[in-house]
């Protein structure tokens, strides 16, 4: 039996900007692809759950056009202070946009791809996005390149990306049926025309099929992003990836709709709402089946730099880029060093990995699976439960571990001053954020975390959730384990208990 | 016989890519249509390529200042909304 085990990297690991050690596509949920793919994304942190602790992306912005409208998009506002998808703070020409990308190769030597993401849609900017590949493939042979599209002209341009070395496809697939499409795309620009309703989203959709088809077939790795809209394409996501499986397809993505009323999107000002953390697990676990899915995505902007859930983009705006001098060729023999270190890193731990005996098996296969949220940074049990910025979390059962996502909460504690008014319920907050954040939690039987104080201890207890603090500084998949084992051994796995119990 | 671009622009580079006569040109603080090279696509297309692909309500005019994509008519969201909203600008309200 494959074990969904699922922490390659170390503990103490070189910190990233992701707090868990094992998160998402694990190798083994690879394991299907051959040989030549899979070495293709072992450096990879968008596809890779353990490359995304060490290796780096970056996303420049040379395609603002677009040539559909999603309702989950407004083109009016790019702020600097949000991270999303769609969102810039600079708009750069292709050869702004190549010394940018010489000047993070030779600062962050871990930067191993480099995308094209927007703010508008790459393959609606043919010209400006095929002028970069060009020079990179040129001039930077040692990054990746790949490029994210809604699909519309990827038929037209499935040959010019096979012929820039594109390795790497991400199409963004909300639906198959025109009917649903027409409730999240109000108009395609089709053929010199602005084509609305059901008549462009039919379009739409059938362009990205074909696109899908025509990239597998020359052999590019293809990653579907979905967002996930509820009431609109929440069931009919899992038809979706039943699909776009059976095309080729190497990675699912199932992303939450983000919808506020001042990002002044359609759906943000109609009060459509995102998914809840549970609705989005039980999405992702139900589009499973044999199929990777992705579940480390942090959904970054257009012009994001650095590690997944890190921005260094300020350190790299266009005048401070204009004085930096870079020297690839030596950049390029330094970064090789870099990565031939963090590859037989990765590849030494994976062998020591394997030697051990896993815990789990001394489970009961009957036991039932147990859900923990942990607050966690650079793999191991780190932080104080009311300094989590995300819970990370993980389902322990007879199989062993593994990661299901990450859920974001509201700071309560900034310190000794203020520390204890989280748990305070105002006139105008009839819900405090300590207890909003507890409710994040529903689902959880155990918070691992290093410490936590009286009160939200005896508030996660009246919820249901054992609050744990012994396992601080310990590696999150074995505390996590441990905690399941004494479960186990306490009788407590026997008998099924109603999931997604309140707080 | 010319369009024009307001101040609603966002500068998204999509009507320079499509225009026929490359009437279009990148200026500050937003892109702008020569009226000498603009034909509104008579002869080329039965719409403006402009106001066709433009994602933004209210940034192509004609001649008389009429909207070719009024308030609403791009995202559907219901102008009594926009409205409530402070969303429609002053001049085409």
């Amino acid at each position: 039996m494959e074990l969904p085990v699922i922490s390659n990297a170390p503990s103490g690991a070189q910190g990233g900007g992701c707090a868990s050690s094992g998160c998402g596509t694990a190798p083994d949920a690879l394991s299907h692809l051959p040989d030549h793919i899979r070495a293709k994304v072992q450096d990879h942190p968008c596809y890779s759950e353990e490359a995304h602790h060490y290796f780096a992306r970056m996303h420049v912005a040379v395609a603002p056009a677009c040539n559909i409208q999603c309702n989950y998009c407004n083109r009016k506002y790019d702020c600097s202070n949000e991270s999303r998808p769609g969102v810039v703070s600079e708009l750069l020409t292709p050869d702004q946009a190549i010394r940018k990308i010489k000047a993070v190769a030779a600062q962050i030597p871990q930067m191993t791809v480099l995308g094209i993401a927007g703010p508008g849609d790459p393959l609606a900017n043919p010209a400006r996005t095929f002028e970069t590949f060009r020079m990179l493939s040129a001039q930077t042979p040692d990054i990746k390149l790949c490029v994210s599209t809604n699909g519309l002209n990827l038929p037209q341009y499935a040959d010019e990306i096979a012929k820039h070395n594109i390795d790497h496809v991400t199409i963004t697939i909300n639906c198959v049926a025109p009917e649903i499409g027409a409730k999240i795309y109000p108009w395609i620009y089709w053929e010199n025309k602005r084509i609305r309703g059901i008549e462009g989203a039919k379009i739409l959709i059938e362009q990205q099929q074909k696109g899908l088809e025509a990239l597998t077939s020359r052999g590019i790795l293809v990653k579907v992003n979905s967002v996930m809209i509820p009431g609109v394409n929440d069931a009919h996501l899992k038809e979706v990836s039943k699909i776009v499986k059976a095309k080729g397809a190497f990675l699912h993505n199932v992303m939450p709709l983000i919808a506020e009323a001042e990002h002044g999107t359609y759906y943000g000002l109609m009060a459509q709402r995102g998914p809840t953390d549970e609705e989005l697990q039980a999405l992702q676990d139900e589009c499973s089946g044999d199929m990777s899915m992705m579940r480390h995505c942090r959904q970054c902007r257009a012009d994001a730099v650095g590690l997944l859930g890190e921005d260094r983009g300020d350190e790299f705006t266009l005048d401070k880029i204009d004085v930096m001098d870079v020297d690839y060729e030596a950049a390029m023999a330094r970064r090789k060093v870099v990565h031939d270190d963090i590859l037989s890193k990765l590849e030494a731990d994976r062998a020591a990995k394997n030697t051990k005996v896993p815990v789990h098996l001394s489970i009961a296969a009957d036991a039932r699976p147990v859900l923990m949220a942990v607050a966690g940074k650079g793999g191991v049990v780190a932080e104080h439960f009311g300094h989590a910025r995300e819970f990370l979390i993980y389902e322990a059962s007879p199989d062993g571990v593994r990661f299901i996502g990450h859920r974001k909460t509201e700071l309560y504690c900034a310190g000794l001053d203020t520390c204890g008014e989280g748990g305070v319920a105002t006139e105008d907050e009839p819900e405090s954020v300590l207890e909003r954040n507890i409710k994040t939690l529903s689902g959880c039987e155990v918070v691992l975390c290093s410490k936590i104080g009286y009160e939200p201890w005896g508030m996660l207890e009246a919820a249901g959730i054992a609050p744990n603090g012994e396992h601080a500084m310990a590696p999150i998949e074995d505390a996590v384990m441990a905690v399941y084992k004494e479960m186990f051994d306490a009788g407590r796995l026997a008998a099924p208990v109603a999931a997604g119990k309140a707080a | 016989m010319a369009l024009q671009i307001t101040a609603q622009c966002v500068n998204c580079w999509a009507c320079y890519d499509v225009c026929p006569n490359d009437a279009i040109y990148d200026d500050k603080p937003h892109f702008l249509i020569d009226d000498d090279k603009c034909t509104e696509c008579l002869g080329d297309h039965p719409d403006p390529q402009c106001a066709a692909i433009c994602p933004i309500e209210c940034a192509i005019v004609d001649e008389l200042g009429e909207a070719l994509n009024p308030p609403g008519s791009l995202t559907n969201i219901p102008i009594e909304k926009l409205h409530a909203l402070g969303l429609v600008p002053p001049e085409f309200a």
